[in-house]
C-alpha cells in the first residue's frame, strides 16, 4: 500500500517532468497567427521578445491595458503579456519572479516591494481616485461626508442592521482592498478584528473590481471602486457615486521592475523599455485620452514633473531608466 | 439587465462570431482545441497503458489504487492549478523550465487533471468485459498476448468513452488554466478563461458566444471521433 503510494507519487512526479520537456517544445505552434514578426512566434516565453507584466483587474477591466498593449507591440514588436491579479498577488509574482515587472496601486505593498529588494526603478504613471458608490436611495445617508466620515457612518449604520445597508468589499488583497482597509482604519476601526465580522451587512466579495461593482449592484450594496473601472460599468450599474472627495481617496498607478539581481531569469531589458516608454509624453497623453470619448471623462489623469514629485504623490514619473 | 436578454443577444452573437470568423474567437477557439487535445492525448499515452496493467495484473493494494484513482474524478482543478502553478513558479522545482503563463503548462496541467480519470474509466472499462468472454478466449487457445489483445478490443468503446470524458473535463474547466496560463490575451487566454473574463466585465453576451463555441467544439470532437471509430 504504501510502496504504491509512493510509486505513484514519484510517477506522476516523473510524468511531469517528460510532459514538461515535451509540452515545452512544442509550445509556440498554435499562438503563430497572432504575433506579426515570424520570430516572435518562436522565442521562449520569458525570452527577449516577450514582456510579462502583473497587472490590477481594475486597468485590465477598463481596456487601458489592450490599448496600451496594441500600440506598443505595434511600434516595437515585443509581446507584451499581461496577468491581471489583484495588486497584492501581483507583487507575489513579482516577488517570485515570474514576472518582468508589475502594474499596481497600493503604495505601501509597493513600498515593501522595493525594501524587501524585489522591486526596482519605480515610476507613478497617472492617477485617479477611488469613489465609493452605492444605490441611489443612499440607505445610510453619507452623501457630501468626507469618506473617513462616511465610513463612521456605514459602519453605525451596518451594526444597527439599518435596513438597506450593506457594504461589499473586494476582500482579496487587491490594491483596492488595502485602499479600503486604510479607510477602515482611519475610520478609527480595526480591519481585522472589528470590521471582518463586523455583520451581515459586510459582504466580502473575494473578486475582481468588474465583479464586485456587479455584485453590489446586484445587492443594492454600497462599495469602494476606483474611478476608471466604475466609468467603465457605469452603463451597466444602477449605482452611483455617493462620495467622490477627499485627499484618502487618491489612487495612484505605478510600475516596478522585478530586480534581476534576485532572479536572473526575467527580462530586466525589456521591463525597463517598456517603463521608460510608459512614462513618455505620447504615452501619458495616450492615457490622459482614453476613455474620455467612451465615458464622458478620462478614466486617468497622467502624472507629468515635477508635479509627481511634490505632495501628495512624492514619486518619480518621468526620470527614464538606465541600464 | 440594463442590455435587454444576454442569453437571446449571446445566440445571435454566437452566430455572428461564427459566420464572419471572428479572428480573436477563432484564435481562442483553435488554442483551446490544441491545449485540450494534447493533454488528452498525453494524458491516453500515460494512462491507458498503466490503467490496462492495473486491470491485468493482480497485485496487493489493487483495490486500493483503484479506489484512490476513483476519489481522484473529483481532484478539484484549482488545487491541480495551484500545485501546478507551484511546482513550475521560478522559484519552485521545475521553474526553469519556465513552462509558467504559457500553454505549455497548461497542457501540464490538464494532462495531470485527466490522468486519474482515464486511469479509473480505463480499468472500468476493461472489467466490462464479460467474463465468461475472457475464459471463451483463453480456451480457444488464445496466447496470453492474444487474450489481452482481445480484451483491449472489445473494450474499446468504453475506453475511447472515458477518453472522450477526459477531453471533455479538460477543454471544460477554467481552474487550472486560469492560475497556470494567466489568461494572457494572445497566448493563454482558452474560451473558459475567455469567458470568466467577459463575465467580469459585464459583456455577457459575449461569454454565452463564446459558450456556444466552446460547446460546438465539443459537439465536434465528438462526433469527429465517433466516426473515427466506426470505421
Amino acid at each position: 500500500m504504501k510502496t504504491n503510494a509512493t510509486y505513484l507519487a514519484a510517477g506522476i512526479i516523473a510524468i511531469l517532468l517528460i510532459l514538461a520537456l515535451v509540452a515545452g517544445c512544442t509550445v509556440p505552434a498554435p499562438g503563430g497567427n497572432e504575433t506579426p514578426a515570424g520570430t516572435a512566434t518562436t522565442a521562449p516565453a520569458g525570452g527577449a521578445n516577450v514582456v510579462r507584466i502583473a497587472t490590477t483587474t481594475s486597468l485590465e477591466n477598463t481596456g487601458l491595458l489592450a490599448e496600451l498593449e496594441q500600440v506598443y507591440e505595434s511600434e516595437t514588436g515585443v509581446d507584451l503579456q499581461f496577468i491581471a491579479q489583484g495588486t497584492g498577488q501581483s507583487i507575489d509574482s513579482g516577488r517570485r519572479g515570474d514576472v518582468d515587472l508589475v502594474l499596481v496601486h497600493a503604495p505601501d505593498l509597493e513600498q515593501q516591494f522595493i525594501d524587501d529588494g524585489f522591486g526596482i526603478n519605480p515610476r507613478c504613471i497617472a492617477y485617479n481616485y477611488f469613489i465609493i458608490v452605492g444605490p441611489e436611495s443612499d440607505p445610510a445617508g453619507i452623501a457630501n461626508m468626507t469618506p473617513v466620515e462616511a465610513f463612521q457612518t456605514v459602519y453605525a449604520a451596518g451594526t444597527n442592521e439599518t435596513a438597506g445597508v450593506i457594504f461589499v468589499s473586494r476582500g482579496d488583497n487587491s490594491g483596492t482592498h488595502a485602499q479600503e482597509k486604510v479607510l477602515w482604519e482611519e475610520a478609527g476601526y480595526d480591519y481585522d478584528t472589528e470590521i471582518i465580522d463586523a455583520g451581515a451587512w459586510y459582504v466580502e466579495a473575494g473578486k475582481g473590481m468588474g465583479d464586485t461593482l456587479i455584485l453590489a449592484n446586484e445587492q443594492q450594496a454600497y462599495t469602494l471602486s476606483d474611478e476608471g473601472t466604475y466609468l467603465s460599468f457605469a452603463d451597466r450599474l444602477d449605482l452611483v457615486p455617493i462620495v467622490a472627495e477627499g485627499a484618502e481617496l487618491l489612487n495612484r498607478y505605478s510600475a516596478i521592475a522585478v530586480n534581476p539581481e534576485q532572479h536572473p531569469g526575467v527580462n530586466a531589458e525589456g521591463a525597463a523599455d517598456f517603463i521608460n516608454w510608459l512614462i513618455t509624453n505620447e504615452t501619458k497623453q495616450m492615457i490622459g485620452e482614453f476613455g474620455a470619448e467612451e465615458f464622458g471623462k478620462p478614466l486617468f489623469t497622467p502624472l507629468y514633473a515635477p508635479e509627481c514629485t511634490e505632495p501628495p504623490f512624492n514619486c518619480t514619473c518621468a526620470e527614464p531608466i538606465t541600464t | 439587465m440594463v442590455n435587454g436578454n444576454p442569453i437571446i443577444e449571446g445566440f445571435i452573437e454566437a452566430i455572428e462570431l461564427i459566420v464572419t470568423l471572428n479572428p480573436q474567437v477563432v484564435e481562442i477557439t483553435i488554442r483551446s482545441l490544441y491545449i485540450s487535445l494534447t493533454a488528452t492525448f498525453f494524458a491516453a499515452m500515460i494512462a491507458l497503458p498503466i490503467g490496462a496493467l492495473i486491470y491485468f495484473y493482480e497485485f496487493r493494494g489493487k483495490r486500493a489504487v483503484v479506489s484512490t484513482l476513483q476519489t481522484l474524478y473529483a481532484l478539484p482543478t484549482v488545487i491541480v492549478g495551484l500545485l501546478v502553478f507551484l511546482f513550475l513558479s521560478n522559484i519552485g522545482p521545475f521553474g526553469f523550465l519556465r513552462l509558467l503563463y504559457t500553454p505549455g503548462g497548461m497542457i501540464v496541467a490538464q494532462t495531470i487533471l485527466i490522468i486519474p480519470l482515464l486511469m479509473g474509466l480505463t480499468v472500468a472499462a476493461l472489467s466490462g468485459i464479460d467474463r465468461d468472454k475472457r475464459y471463451t478466449i483463453t480456451a480457444l487457445g488464445a496466447s496470453r498476448l492474444q487474450t489481452v489483445m482481445t480484451i483491449i478490443g472489445e473494450a474499446r468503446f468504453a475506453v475511447m468513452a472515458g477518453v472522450l470524458l477526459g477531453f471533455g473535463r479538460a477543454i471544460a474547466e477554467v481552474g487550472t488554466v486560469m492560475i497556470v496560463g494567466g489568461n494572457i490575451r494572445g497566448a493563454t487566454r482558452v474560451l473558459t478563461t475567455a469567458i470568466a473574463l467577459n463575465t467580469s466585465m459585464a459583456n455577457y453576451s459575449l461569454s454565452i458566444a463564446l459558450g456556444i463555441i466552446l460547446l460546438g467544439v465539443a459537439l465536434g470532437v465528438n462526433i469527429a471521433l465517433s466516426l473515427v471509430q466506426r470505421r
